[in-house]
């Protein structure tokens, strides 16, 4: 019976929806990086700078173990993809990594006696991995929608057509901007869940202030993407042949023909604005609750539209047939059902998570207990 | 821009996967073991509600966060280079090898942390079985990471469960059953995690003799060793035992694995094991990199053939009947392995072109072939065969596998004692007079560190030059990307990891010896 029900396809499209709402948490999650891109600019003191990375500091593994398993899942229910982009993608996503691994350690080491480095090298290490990651990460993810350069053989195997591998990516306008509308959406975040963590009048004050033009800066950056992508040809994929062809307003089609995911997509919009605006407006310290479902919902429908109605999620503009699908780069179905049973423990795992994080986060950060002796303090 | 495969690129590729694999395995170890260590402890303080023993758990506390952090800095890194440098590799295995990666991620890792994030700052926020569920959650997290993680490489050291498909030209899970419970997986994991266990409790044991020495903290440094000595002796025990069994199952799964790290050209009933010895390069070979002969030896008679197969009458297949066969043991020399891989390769390329073709039949009936167990059996399993240029090819490198072997072995008895004594001087109430043993009790710190990365040398090394056992070449995994490109991160990571490694060394020696907090 069950074998009737779940079908190859479901399940590759079961997947593609776990990796999309882990692509969507991971975004939701930068908002680690994105306060740490603004630890000089914010805090006028050491103390207030120590705050701020400790309030995000009790959160950045969260956002770390995240991308890990986003790269796991993906690389386990699509790993054409993981074989294709990490192999001939090579220098963006090991640009990436390095500054990952430069945060995983400030956290730690920054304020611990004898760490060679200094206190400021490993300030600077959470600041470049605030800027870069959120930048890089969301210039990558725009190549599923603008298309990369690369050709796969008969045994599919990858040659990346320039010499850039990855890097020229940083030179398409679009990609651009959404990179940058990941990173000030970071950022934004970043502000929201720094005023509801921490009990400091001028911080808080200072943080609504730079709440506005970061708001913006995510609103130019981000529709001008939008715009874009709802005006540009996508790589249809016929399902029948197979075969890939370009068709103009495909994004638009893609939602216009599944109203719920432009729904999802809208409400995303709206619920990011609506987190903004009552902090702004209505000095509300909530807006973190309302930003980051809608940050999730957003780029969860991003996602779905890259991937569904049959649309190449990792299109090659130099070798269209060589364009990856959700059907022709994923596991097998015996592999995609196994991992399906394993999938029904995420639920359980967001319940402790969930858990935890407000044992944790009762009571608010203060600067007494940035001195205090009894904590573990970065 | 050079992108063909050549030796540099391998070479560079497999030293940068090398490089990140030990630099994580230095902090990975120290995880595994200490995380069970600080539970046992705080355990202890929730039942006495003596705040002697909260002081003691964290200490080792603080140690362990120094450790982790950077253990999982260069955890990521290993993860996507399978991607980035190996990605023929990724795509030829991915469908059984990325499951236990995405399981690991949604089963352990987010356990691991989340409750870590409750062990650090939990301690005045939550009530205290909370905080030490959390600490226990942390340490059940950290192994079961290494249990996916090893049922990954056990496959690719022993791949069982799938079969190949032409069509997507990749090996696809069958049976999860049989990835699971892998006999290389079983053994690799026991044998993993308890070498982990024994590392440290060495650790703990080291620093605690260290206060011993100084004369400070001695109530603390008592209670650590006697902890220590418990949970390590009988991790040495087990890691004794599990690695006997590795050995057995890998006479049968990795044969040149098992005579290489014996050095054992010539194949023979009746063979001794190998205690002690040193190799010299043969005179009468012409490729004197790949043989090797003793100098001198100290030899168990018949042992080796009783791990085996549990008698002195078993033969032992050496490089020299792996390479070139024995007819008498049957073992098939590689120049027939290599024709038969060939075979296989056709097929598949065969296949394809049939496919290209439209000759629907001629695929069909190809199709219908790669599903046949003989052809399986007889042929695709030596698929990888196909890819060598020489017979030779086949031969890992003997010398490091030897000594890497050896050295794991005998360091491996020596923390037995290690354990016994710091045991039985501790029970006795005298260890702190018996400073000689304080300072080998410290010595015995990088000494766990050697012998566990000599596990993972000899592991990776001498199964060369497969990336899966007899399936793929790493010369046919690598990712085309210049040599010169892989170069340069090599050197990058080699730099910045290096740089990190002499900050945490720097940082936990400032804080042992500012010692527990008052």
């Amino acid at each position: 019976m069950t074998t009737l029900l779940i079908s190859y396809l479901f399940l590759q499209y079961y997947w593609w929806i776990i990796v999309s709402l882990l692509a969507s948490l991971l975004v939701f999650l930068m908002f680690v990086q994105g306060g740490q891109s603004m630890i000089y600019s914010l805090p006028d003191t050491d103390l207030r700078r120590s705050m701020i990375i400790n309030t995000l500091g009790r959160k950045w593994e969260f956002t770390f173990t995240t991308l890990v398993t986003f790269g796991g899942a993906f690389f386990a229910s699509f790993p054409l993809f993981y074989a294709t982009s990490f192999g001939g993608a090579y220098w963006v996503w090991i640009a990436i990594l390095f500054s990952f691994i430069i945060q995983a350690i400030a956290y730690e080491y920054r304020s611990k006696p004898a760490n060679i480095l200094g206190k400021k090298t490993f300030d600077l290490f959470l600041f470049l991995n605030g800027a870069l990651g959120p930048f890089l990460i969301g210039t990558v993810v725009a190549t599923f929608f603008t298309g990369s350069q690369y050709s796969l053989n008969l045994l599919f195997s990858v040659k990346w057509a320039t010499p850039w591998h990855g890097l020229e990516a940083l030179i398409n306008g679009r990609n651009l901007a959404l990179g940058l509308a990941v990173l000030f959406l970071a950022r934004v975040n970043g502000l929201l869940y720094i005023i509801n963590t921490v009990d400091d009048g001028e911080l808080l004050e200072k943080s609504v202030r730079k709440l506005l033009i970061n708001s913006v800066s995510f609103l130019v950056f981000f529709f001008f993407f939008l715009v874009t992508l709802l005006l540009a040809a996508g790589y249809a994929v016929n399902s029948e042949t197979g075969k890939v062809i370009l068709e103009k307003y495909k994004y638009l089609h893609n939602f216009l023909q599944m109203p719920l995911v432009l729904i999802i997509f809208l409400a995303g919009v709206v619920g990011v604005l609506y987190g903004i605006a009552v902090t702004i407006f209505k000095n509300s310290r909530k807006g973190i609750w309302f930003s980051g479902a809608g940050t999730i919902l957003a780029v969860f429908a991003l996602f779905l539209v890259t991937g569904f109605n049959g649309t190449s999620f990792y299109p090659s503009s130099y070798h269209p047939p060589s364009s990856l699908t959700i059907h022709n780069a994923s596991s097998s179905e015996f592999t995609l059902k196994t991992m399906m049973y394993v999938s029904f423990i995420i639920p359980f795992v967001v319940a402790y998570i969930w858990y935890a994080w407000r044992a944790i986060n009762k009571k608010r950060i203060t600067g007494e207990e940035m001195e205090g002796e009894d904590g573990h303090v970065y | 821009m050079i992108e063909n495969v050549t030796p540099a690129l391998i070479d560079w590729s497999r030293a940068q996967f090398a490089l990140t694999a030990i630099y994580h395995w230095i902090f990975v170890p120290l995880t595994l073991g200490l995380s069970f260590i600080i539970a046992m402890m705080e355990t202890i303080y929730v039942r006495t509600g003596n705040e002697e023993w909260k002081r003691l758990t964290r200490f080792w506390m603080t140690l362990f966060g120094i450790n982790f952090a950077i253990g999982v800095a260069t955890g990521i890194i290993l993860e996507f280079e399978f991607g980035t440098n190996w990605s023929n590799y990724s795509w030829f295995v991915g469908d059984i090898f990325g499951a236990p990666l995405a399981i690991e991620g949604i089963l352990a890792f987010f356990l691991e942390s989340t409750f870590i994030a409750v062990m650090f700052f939990g301690w005045n926020k939550v009530d205290k079985k909370f905080h030490l569920a959390s600490t226990w959650l942390v340490a059940i997290g950290a192994n079961l990471s290494a249990l996916w993680i090893l049922i990954a490489n056990a496959w690719m050291q022993n791949p069982v469960g799938m079969v190949f498909n032409p069509d997507t030209a990749r090996n696809e899970m069958v049976n999860f059953r049989e990835v699971l419970f892998n006999p290389v997986a079983v053994d690799k994991f026991l044998h993993t995690i308890s070498s982990g266990f024994l590392l440290a409790s060495l650790f703990v044991l080291g620093i605690s003799s260290w206060f011993l020495l100084k004369k400070r903290e001695e109530w603390l440094a008592k209670r650590s060793i006697l902890i220590a000595a418990i949970f390590g002796l009988l991790s040495s025990l087990l890691v004794a035992f599990t690695g006997d069994s590795s050995a057995r199952t890998l006479a049968k799964t990795q044969p040149m694995k098992f005579a290489a790290f014996e050095a054992l050209y010539d194949g023979k009933q009746d063979a001794g094991l190998v205690g002690l010895g040193i190799l010299k390069d043969s005179e009468e070979e012409e490729d004197t990199k790949k043989f090797k002969e003793f100098l001198f030896r100290i030899e168990i008679p018949g042992f080796l053939s009783v791990m085996t197969d549990g008698s002195r009458d078993a033969f032992v297949p050496g490089i020299n009947d792996l390479v070139y066969g024995n007819a008498d043991s049957t073992v098939l020399p590689v120049t027939e392995k290599m024709k038969r891989g060939k075979i296989a390769r056709d097929f598949l390329n065969n296949y394809k072109a049939a496919k290209i073709q439209n000759e629907t039949e001629t695929a069909e009936a190809i199709k219908k072939v790669f599903q046949k167990e003989d052809f399986l059996n007889e042929y695709f399993r030596y698929f990888g065969y196909a890819f060598l240029d020489k017979p030779e090819d086949a031969i890992p490198n003997v010398a490091v596998s030897f000594y890497t072997f050896h050295l794991m072995v005998i360091l491996g008895f020596l923390f037995i004692l290690v354990c016994l004594i710091a045991l039985y001087l501790v029970l006795r109430d005298k260890i702190e007079k018996n400073r000689w043993f304080l300072r080998v009790a410290f010595i015995s710190i990088p000494l766990a560190y050697i012998a566990s990365e000599s596990g993972w040398i000899l592991a990776e090394m001498g199964r060369q030059p497969w990336i899966i056992q007899d399936l793929m070449p790493v010369s046919v995994a690598v990712s085309r990307i210049s040599a010169g490109s892989v170069m340069t991160t090599f050197i990058l990571f080699a730099v910045l990891f290096t740089a990190l490694l002499v900050a945490e060394v720097s940082i936990m020696v400032k804080q042992i010896k500012t010692g527990p907090k008052h």
